[in-house]
């Protein structure tokens, strides 16, 4: 009886998770293996086919070293500006719950929005960083066009819209923090650092954690701003894999090929929690 | 008793109900709340008045390629669709996926097949296939060259006179650049955008240089002609070599903005623009026609109305009716003025209203004169792939990673193999 009770109290988020996640997931790896049909030419059983053309596709190679920098250069600056900004903020100071809102600000503002305006803050010699750089004597640069600078464009953006959120992580978890452990180390005369190196950062661990697998997965999921500042281009400079596969899936309609992309994405994903998982929670202690 | 009661009146109420109105769904490319919802929604109603028996019921669906995807999934779905205002150059992937058919066979009576023949025949182009036409041109736009007339007054240019060539338009760009003292340029003479749509920018100078990118059967690409790479190298020596535009990509989203600022004393653009340049703008500005090289030429771009395979006969006369309707010279006339797209048929440029508009804006008219030298907008089999080889190909040849002739020799290589299997 205690079994039908536990799992009738499962069941509705059950078939939420079976309905949308796992289903669909095991479905994209089953259409992988297809060829994409058309009313010409149906789909058809091709194995791994997929897989090799997508070994030998340039473009794919391509996105996912984007993707690699994308996730190295926006996910370690995120989470220690996050951490700067909450223990900032978690300070008295005048103004404080305005100076905390500035900082949240970019995080409640829509992709798509934020996207348009950072548009013009690239732009060249109308936009804002070519009219500061301009009082400097800078000379304007093409920072959108140039692929060279493109992609670390895109992370500066996804930086400042996403420490935001990360902080509010990190000032929870400061605030919940015994503040008997400050008074003892200011008795004992520890430093601030010493004290932020041995009892603060340690104690945010958990933190930490949940921010690190949220900042990797949302590496690998934050496309929206590509639709607006440079659609991938130029020559696929700043595409990400996520991005990829929407356009192969709803510009070039090859659907079973944007199924293996989806997998390989789909796997990266899980390797990554999993090891996120195995390394870092040795080095987490939770209370 | 009173079973027979029940089917008597049963009876006498069918009986009292007029026939079922025809109901047209149709799709149409624009956000919800858009400026032209209401232009459509109008034109609806006006149709409703005077067709009684016909329910025309529009559904606003996105930019274009949400359209597509949304009236393809309402027609697996088996939800109702008649027709759809789509993506000129989504036919041949219409055709593949078996969705349309042409309208020559629904038009039956003399009336509605001299119809099919009143448009443009360069806007006939992308919806025509195998002599069969399966879209009717609607919102559809070509590219002009705006110029800036004060920026030209000052470097000592007839502010009236549009470049006509390219030497011509690299010399005057060159005159048009201004620097400040520490030699940074404070104003470009020319910009081409080169994202968002770079193929159909590169189907202008192409064309310019004598040649198509594509066949009439949407098999084969012409990306590597030696007067093709020849055109790509004048774009990028527009940057490169005579530095009368900026290296790199330049982005389509901010271009008509660096025009009206005054960062660029001239910008290739759609004529979709016109409107809000004309608005913004604050100084006095022209519109030209594109400069030649061999000759002038300009793709068209922009929406074309198809009708789907799964209606009945009368949804189908239904359909050419109120598209017929749509498509009169006086409500193209209307329509164009209304958007700034360009009225689809000659006779609309006679209509009184429309000729009364271009009398106090001449620009108004370049794009119809400029359809002359117009092609079809970049379409094949595999299109949204066969696309995306000659943008990348352009944007690598722009931000000089790649010469001109090696990216379109790779992208032709490239598009040859996936269209072999349709020759």
């Amino acid at each position: 009886m205690k079994h039908v009770y536990g799992w009738l109290l499962l069941t509705p988020a059950a078939i939420l998770l079976v309905g949308f996640t796992h289903f669909p997931a095991a479905a994209t790896l089953f259409d992988s293996l297809f060829s994409t049909g058309t009313v010409v030419r149906p789909s058809r059983f091709v194995g791994l086919a997929n897989y090799a053309a997508l070994a030998d596709d340039p473009i794919f190679w391509q996105v996912l070293g984007n993707n690699f920098w994308f996730a190295l250069g926006t996910i370690p600056t995120s989470i220690a500006l996050a951490l700067l900004m909450a223990i900032w903020v978690n300070d008295r100071l005048p103004a404080r719950a305005l100076v905390r809102m500035a900082y949240f600000t970019p995080t409640v503002l829509p992709m798509i929005a934020v996207a348009n305006i950072w548009l013009f803050f690239y732009s060249p010699q109308i936009g804002l960083l070519d009219q500061v750089g301009a009082k400097f004597g800078v000379p304007s640069h093409n920072w959108l066009g140039d692929p060279n600078t493109v992609l670390a464009c895109t992370m500066a953006m996804v930086i400042w819209k996403e420490a935001g959120f990360f902080m509010i992580f990190y000032l929870a978890a400061l605030q919940s923090l015994a503040p008997e452990l400050e008074e003892a180390a200011r008795i004992e005369g520890a430093s601030r650092w010493y004290f932020f190196r041995r009892v603060t950062f340690p104690l945010l661990m958990p933190t930490t954690l949940f921010v690190l697998v949220n900042a990797t997965i949302n590496s690998f999921k934050l496309v929206d701003h590509l639709f607006i500042l440079t659609k991938g281009g130029p020559d696929n400079a700043s595409s990400l894999l996520l991005y990829y596969i929407y356009q192969v899936a709803f510009s070039f309609f090859d659907t079973a090929y944007a199924s293996t992309l989806t997998v390989v994405l789909l796997a990266l994903l899980a390797g990554l929690a999993l090891l996120q998982f195995q390394l870092v929670e040795r080095r987490v202690h939770y209370r | 008793m009173r079973v027979w009661l029940a089917f008597a009146l049963a009876g006498l109420l069918a009986a009292a109900v007029p026939a079922r109105a025809q109901e047209i769904t149709f799709y149409y490319p624009i956000a919800v709340g858009g400026p032209l919802t209401k232009v459509i929604d109008g034109y609806a109603r006006d149709f409703e008045k005077e067709n009684p028996g016909v329910k025309i019921n529009p559904i606003y669906a996105g930019n274009y390629d949400d359209a597509r995807i949304k009236a393809l999934a309402a027609l697996k779905a088996g939800q109702p669709a008649q027709i759809s205002v789509l993506y000129s150059i989504d036919l041949y992937e219409l055709l593949e996926q078996d969705v349309i058919v042409p309208w020559d066979d629904i038009a039956t009576t003399a009336d509605e097949k001299a119809w099919l023949k009143a448009f443009y025949p360069s806007l006939m182009m992308n919806g025509t296939y195998k002599g069969k036409v399966y879209g009717i041109p609607f919102q559809r736009s070509t590219i002009v060259l705006y110029w800036n007339k004060d920026a030209f007054k000052e470097a000592g240019l007839d502010p009236e006179k549009a470049p006509a060539d390219w030497m011509e338009m690299a010399q005057m760009a060159g005159k048009l650049v201004k620097k400040d003292a520490s030699g940074n340029v404070q104003r470009w003479g020319v910009m081409v955008p080169s994202t968002g749509y770079p193929y159909w920018m590169f189907q202008a100078f192409a064309r310019q240089n004598g040649h198509d990118l594509m066949n009439k059967d949407g098999n084969r690409t012409n990306y590597a002609h030696a007067d093709v790479i020849a055109a790509l190298q004048y774009w990028r020596d527009l940057g490169a070599k005579h530095k009368v535009m900026p290296e790199g990509t330049v982005e389509w989203g901010t271009l008509r903005q660096q025009f009206t600022e005054g960062k660029t004393a001239m910008m290739w653009h759609t004529t979709g623009n016109l409107t809000a340049v004309k608005n913004s703008a604050k100084f006095p500005f022209g519109v030209a026609m594109l400069p030649a090289s061999k000759q002038r030429g300009s793709p068209t771009g922009g929406g074309n109305f198809y009708v789907f395979k799964k209606t009945t006969p009368a949804e189908r006369k239904a359909a050419l009716t109120f598209v017929k309707w749509l498509t009169t010279p006086e409500r193209a006339a209307d329509w164009s003025i209304a958007t700034g797209y360009v009225a689809v048929r000659p006779e609309a440029y006679e209509a009184p209203k429309l000729k009364e508009y271009a009398q106090g804006f001449p620009q108004a008219v370049v794009a119809r004169d400029q359809f002359k030298f117009a092609t079809a907008e970049l379409s094949t089999f595999q299109t949204g792939r066969v696309r995306k080889l000659l943008d990348d190909a352009i944007q690598a040849a722009l931000t000089g990673q790649k010469q001109p002739a090696d990216a379109l020799k790779a992208a032709q290589a490239e598009a040859d193999r996936l269209l072999t299997s349709y020759r």
